[in-house]
């Protein structure tokens, strides 16, 4: 039982480590708004796992959140938004995707190393769960400092949290995940009105500001 | 002295977020804003009853030492006389028209859970509650930061967001990973992150994780402390939000966040195999001092200029408490309540400069002391003081720290000095070229509230001429708790 219960949840989070590491070289918005609903999708899977390995009922909750938040309505909003401005054919990063690969996989060796060194007395199943979430937050780094637009920054930030979600339901026992997840719902909440109100305000002023030109114009 | 229906922990919670309810709900700015005042005050009332009231014993979720009450009532204080300041200074925005009375609305309900967030962070016991406090704290400077809906305004409530965020993120890893390094002590469930349980069990912890846990949580809330090269968002966040919440992001925020540090610094102190976080606050600080020192002599707005000030300060007060030891915490506690004191009635008088000249531009603001005496003598002090000149608070402060490094790392000691002098060469040269010479802007009269401004100054005044023994044994005896 141990040993399948311990591939299962390997399998799950190296799962998240591998996704993330397609969110780097997605070029589309679309393509990478799909991807992170997977990467969500993903980890309500691997949540909701340890609540049944660990027979912790709570983390049901923070599954649900991740599955029904972040795998469904945050993409929703997001692929609209992405619509509603027109960018969705924006082909936007900052670094190509040769050298941002080689940077992931770096990142990840990085944080094998690092946590696999420092945990050797914890117990194998928190040890690899640290260590892969170490790699998704870097990632989740990586994605934000590779990109220009704000939606994708978002979508960052988001898988990034995911690796925390993931670090926190691996670490047994822990109390207040279930209000850290919602604290974080609440924060990308935030984010994506923030984004909206943000791109709509740019708009709005280009169109102030030409609007004020041919006024002034007509009046001289 | 206990009495039965009052429990001042309690009260410091319940008035902001019942008058933060209440204060959303109600219409009419005069009435608001007094009430704003009204429950800054109750609550500032109920900390000071933190001094005589019998402590009970900290529970899973609440604590009260000496270390956090210095914090709750320098907080609460400040949170009081930003409120009185506050009411003065939107009646302004709203007769210019930059701000709206539904926003007004909003802003008071902020205010007031920005307040709760920042005393639940000092009060909490739980290191995940403490770090879910911080995290709403920060939301609803952001939100403000925003408010005005500019371009600039929206891109600075933006970079502070995402960073804040990034920070956020990086500190809830660190508070997981301790969590990690306890468990196999603690055992599982609740304990494994009550503050004072870690505490007393520290040695035995794994030391290896709490060192990683502790970088993490260091890169994390000192991006909320504002350090060098993690300030990016401080700035802007500074420059383009109201300045009320520029006095509490300085006066305050970034004390939340160095508080967190300190907690976690006396965690890892309680373990012997683990680092000494000291060289790396240490380090941090003097980079902060340095750059921020640095940066200072190329602003050219008023408000951009003391939000670099405030990270060369809270490069002091980390690098004073990176040194550690009796005299350096204590110096380093005593930089930190005089920085607050003095940063924040800086801002009040920058903040009514800005509405009477219409501009933050340095270079348009000349001769303040000959049109508005008030409030151009009262930035010369205010400026003097943060300078670190004598005989205010914060010369004594910084005559500590420099003291005490002298004693022990000589070499380090004159980094510091070469970064003070610096600042100092700078602040000096933008201040005679705001405060004197020919008047250049509106003189129109100012409508300001002075009595915060010059309670604030006459505070840092007297701490600088006479410290009062009572708080000096009080700040000796924090001192020894940081170790």
């Amino acid at each position: 039982m141990h040993s399948l219960a311990f591939d299962v949840s390997h399998t799950l989070a190296g799962g998240l480590v591998l996704i993330s590491l397609m969110m780097l070289y997605q070029d589309r918005l679309y393509s990478l708004l799909n991807v992170f609903a997977l990467h969500a999708l993903v980890l309500s899977l691997s949540v909701a796992w340890q609540a049944f390995i660990q027979d912790a009922p709570h983390l049901y909750v923070t599954a649900f959140i991740a599955l029904v938040f972040k795998a469904i309505i945050i993409p929703v909003a997001l692929h609209r938004i992405v619509k509603q401005l027109g960018i969705h054919r924006d082909i936007e990063s900052a670094v190509g995707i040769g050298p941002t690969m080689l940077a992931g996989m770096g990142l990840v060796a990085l944080s094998l190393v690092l946590m696999l060194r420092v945990t050797s007395d914890a117990d194998p199943l928190a040890r690899e769960d640290l260590a892969f979430a170490l790699s998704v937050v870097l990632l989740g780094l990586l994605v934000m400092v590779t990109r220009r637009n704000a939606v994708s920054q978002v979508v960052g930030f988001m898988s990034l949290e995911n690796g925390l979600v993931l670090a926190a339901t691996g670490a047994k026992g822990m109390p207040l995940v279930v209000e850290i997840s919602v604290a974080f719902s609440i924060l990308i909440a935030f984010i994506v009105v923030g984004i909206f109100l943000f791109r709509i305000r740019e708009r709005f002023d280009s169109v102030d500001v030409s609007a004020l030109d041919d006024f002034r114009g007509e009046r001289r | 002295m206990t009495l039965p229906f009052f429990d001042p922990v309690t009260a410091v919670l319940l008035i902001p977020i019942s008058s933060a309810a209440l204060l959303a709900a109600l219409p009419g700015y005069r009435l608001t804003a007094r009430l704003n005042v009204l429950a800054s005050l109750a609550t500032f009332l109920s900390a000071l009853c933190l001094f005589v009231m019998e402590r009970s014993s900290p529970g899973p979720y609440v604590l009260i030492d000496d270390l956090n009450i210095v914090f709750i009532v320098l907080n609460t204080f400040v949170g009081f006389t930003t409120s009185i300041f506050s009411a003065s200074y939107i009646a302004h925005e709203l007769e210019t028209g930059r701000l709206t009375p539904a926003y007004l609305r909003f802003y008071h309900a902020m205010y007031q859970i920005m307040m709760f967030g920042m005393n639940l962070a000092f009060v909490s016991n739980n290191i995940g509650l403490m770090w879910v406090a911080v995290e709403l704290a920060t939301l609803t400077t952001v939100l403000m930061v925003g408010i005005y809906r500019t371009h600039a305004a929206l891109e600075a409530a933006w970079k502070y967001f995402i960073l804040g965020s990034v920070g956020i993120a990086l500190a809830l890893f660190g508070t997981i990973l301790v969590y990690m390094a306890a468990r196999p002590v603690m055992g599982e469930g609740q304990d494994g992150m009550v503050w004072t349980l870690l505490v007393e069990r520290a040695a035995n912890f794994d030391a290896a994780l709490l060192n990683v846990a502790f970088v993490f949580l260091f890169l994390g809330y000192g991006t909320k402390v504002g350090l060098a090269p993690l300030h990016a968002w401080l700035p802007d966040a500074h420059a383009e939000g109201p300045t009320p919440i520029s006095a509490v992001l300085s006066g305050l925020l970034l004390n939340v966040a160095l508080y967190a540090l300190l907690r976690f610094k006396i965690l890892l102190a309680a373990n012997p195999a683990s680092i000494a976080p000291g060289p790396l606050m240490v380090t941090m600080g003097l980079v902060s001092l340095i750059f921020a020192a640095f940066m200072l002599y190329r602003r050219r707005d008023i408000k951009r200029l003391f939000a670099y000030s405030s990270i060369e300060h809270m490069g002091i007060i980390v690098f004073a408490f990176g040194m550690g030891g009796p005299l350096a915490n204590f110096a380093g506690l005593l930089h930190m309540v005089m920085h607050s004191l003095t940063k924040s009635a800086i801002f009040y008088a920058v903040g009514h400069i800005s509405q009477i000249k219409g501009t933050q531009r340095i270079s348009r603001i000349r001769g303040l002391t000959v049109t508005h005496p008030a409030l151009g003598w009262g930035l010369v002090v205010g400026v003097v003081a943060i300078a670190g000149l004598p005989p205010l608070g914060i010369f004594m402060s910084e005559f500590l720290v420099v003291s005490s490094t002298f004693a022990r790392q000589p070499l380090l000691a004159i980094l510091l000095v070469f970064g003070l002098l610096l600042a100092f060469g700078a602040l000096t040269l933008r201040l005679t070229s705001v405060a004197f010479g020919e008047p250049r802007g509106s003189t129109a009269p100012a409508d300001a509230s002075y009595i915060p401004m010059f309670a604030h100054l006459a505070l840092v005044l007297g701490a600088g001429i006479y410290l009062p023994a009572p708080l000096v044994v009080w700040f000796q005896h924090v001192a020894q708790l940081l170790g």
